[in-house]
């Protein structure tokens, strides 16, 4: 298992698109290295063979019926948008 | 009676209002009384909607006597702030969602009005359903109302609270690893974890897809089974929901009580080490002598990987939560930064402003263990141990027919104790989180309260969709006793 050490708070916090505050990185740091070195007892269990379980009732491919029924109209499914206009979401500029 | 509506059972209210004694209406209104009365002091509440709750009652009183009565005719249900009713408020207990508005409803919101009953108001949690305290809500802190400076536990803290202060007769939570049992413990009120799949979870705000599950809060055993009725049951919109029937919970569990079965109960040893508060200790041994009195057979049993619960949890949770939470971008809806210069500095930003702490520490711990050349070290050997631990229980089941522990090693804690050290929030859930890795039905039963007045809980786990039976454990113990029918005094 990887050492609590390797946990590189910015590199992560960029994979996870979140600015953090310096208050922030400093406290997150040493809480989340407390719970990292908790987890590390993770490998004293002997996991050989073991199957990983994902679902504890796994049930695999589920089909529905294909019968159209009625969606959210484009008035509710843009309720919350924080910005729209002529039924569409509004973002900022994506390419210059 | 009629001045203490609002504390009364769902079952005893149902009697009433079937003889005439009373109308939904004057439930409601009782209900809302007691809210607005003490709500300032518990806030067990987000917000309600008070016009829209009478309008229901009275619509519910207008069935009624044109002769349509479901089994929670009438009844006041408060909603955990994470389960959508259409038109209503979904915040999560989050800025990100701060201003949301349901556009339709879950699945569970929709059977609970097919059986009568009436959704009531948004109760408070820890946001995104992340804690166990309910001080993470980005809007403050629910109280307990057994002692205003403790915390009525969470993440459910709110439908909790609700239910033991007389706002709500019942209500719905979700249980991730414990945030149904152990504020229900907390707060000396039923709370039952559905087996994974019982019920659906579409329209649940999603935190961990694979451990969620939505159930009820009640005022006894027998409550929680009609509400577990009504909300169970296959769903097309979630697919990881069962394609079982629902049994009758309510009439199973009273034959089986009244059929004087013998239960096999197992103890599991690692659940009364180092950590259990002697007075939760003791208060468990009694209800386990209670079950011997009884005549159930009592035996040890061994559940060997479960000091790895927790440690399989945060990762296997943090890494769902990741992969759920990356939808709150800013974009379609939500919380979305005013200061953003670009797309992807929108999403940087609206979700360090939208997110709090806990939320953020959870996203990022569960993006590294996720992350390219970490992913078997960490989330799949997490996978392989929840196997284990799933095993565990299995090969108890085949010695017992029910698993007995206390709900929470502690009773509640001050607010702020354990606010600083997420550890040490974390270690709170000991008892409850193997039951959501093993996918297995588990309840919190009132079980006496500390020489302070704090309510204690005893848990009760079940096998694999034999609700029934693990209903019919906790009757059994319920009748054995009076600790349900204390109210807290506000």
């Amino acid at each position: 298992m990887p050492k609590p050490e390797d946990f590189k708070l910015d590199h992560v916090a960029n994979l996870a698109r979140i600015t953090l505050t310096a208050a922030e990185k400093e406290r997150f740091g040493a809480q989340l290295a407390d719970v990292l070195a908790y987890i590390e007892q993770l490998n004293e269990v002997n996991v050989d063979g073991i199957e990983p379980t994902a679902h504890a009732f796994p049930v695999v491919n589920v089909w529905a019926e294909d019968v159209p029924e009625a969606g959210l109209s484009v008035e509710d499914a843009l309720r919350n948008a924080p910005e729209k206009r002529d039924n569409m979401f509004v973002v900022p500029r994506v390419v210059d | 009676m009629a001045a203490e509506l609002y504390n009364a059972t769902i079952a005893d209210l149902s009697r009433l209002m079937a003889q005439g004694g009373v109308s939904s209406a004057e439930l409601m209104a009782s209900v809302i009384a007691r809210t607005k009365a003490v709500d300032g002091r518990v806030h067990a509440f987000n917000s309600f909607d008070e016009d829209d709750a009478m309008a229901r009652a009275r619509a519910s009183d207008k069935r009624r006597a044109a002769g349509s009565v479901g089994p929670l005719e009438g009844i006041p249900i408060g909603m955990k702030d994470v389960i959508s009713v259409a038109g209503q408020p979904l915040t999560a207990s989050s800025r990100m969602l701060g201003n949301f508005v349901s556009p339709y409803d879950s699945t569970a919101t929709v059977k609970l009005r097919a059986a009568g009953a009436i959704c009531w108001g948004r109760l408070n949690l820890d946001e995104f359903a992340m804690g166990s305290s309910t001080e993470n809500s980005a809007f403050g802190v629910t109280s307990n109302p057994w002692d205003l400076e403790r915390v009525p536990g969470g993440s459910s803290g709110g439908s909790a609270a609700s239910v033991a202060a007389g706002e709500a007769i019942a209500s719905l939570g979700s249980d991730t690893g414990g945030s149904i049992r152990q504020p229900a413990a907390l707060c000396n009120v039923v709370g039952l974890k559905p087996s994974y799949g019982r019920v659906s979870r579409f329209g649940l705000i999603a935190f961990a897809s694979s451990l969620d599950q939505i159930g009820p809060f009640a005022r006894s055993v027998e409550d929680a089974a009609t509400v577990l009725g009504a909300i169970a049951g296959h769903d097309p919109r979630d697919s990881t929901s069962v394609r079982m029937d629902v049994p009758d919970y309510a009439r199973g569990m009273a034959e089986l009580a009244k059929s004087g079965r013998k239960w096999k109960l197992g103890i599991p040893k690692e659940y009364f080490g180092e950590g259990l508060d002697p007075e939760v200790g003791a208060a468990v041994q009694a209800a386990i002598d209670e079950y011997r009195k009884m005549g159930c057979e009592i035996r040890e049993v061994s559940l060997p990987h479960t000091k790895y619960a927790v440690g399989a949890y945060y990762i296997i949770a943090t890494a769902e939560c990741s992969s759920n939470l990356a939808r709150y971008d800013g974009v379609r809806y939500g919380h979305r930064s005013k200061d953003a210069t670009d797309a992807v500095d929108l999403y940087f930003k609206s979700r360090a402003e939208g997110f709090g702490p806990e939320v953020k520490r959870r996203i990022i711990l569960g993006t590294y263990v996720l992350s390219s050349g970490y992913y078997d070290a960490f989330y799949l050997r997490a996978q392989k141990v929840r196997t284990l631990i799933r095993r565990d229980f299995l090969e108890a089941y085949k010695e017992v027919d029910a698993i007995v522990t206390p709900t929470s090693p502690t009773p509640a804690f001050r607010k702020g104790e354990k606010a600083a050290s997420p550890l040490a929030m974390y270690l709170n859930d000991i008892y409850t989180i193997g039951v959501n890795l093993a996918g297995l039905p588990g309840i919190s039963v009132p079980c006496g309260f500390t020489r302070g007045g704090l309510p204690i809980g005893l848990q009760v786990i079940g096998q694999p969709f034999r609700e029934t039976e693990l209903l019919a454990v906790a009757r059994a113990y319920e009748l054995s006793n009076d600790w349900r029918t204390r109210h807290p005094p506000l």
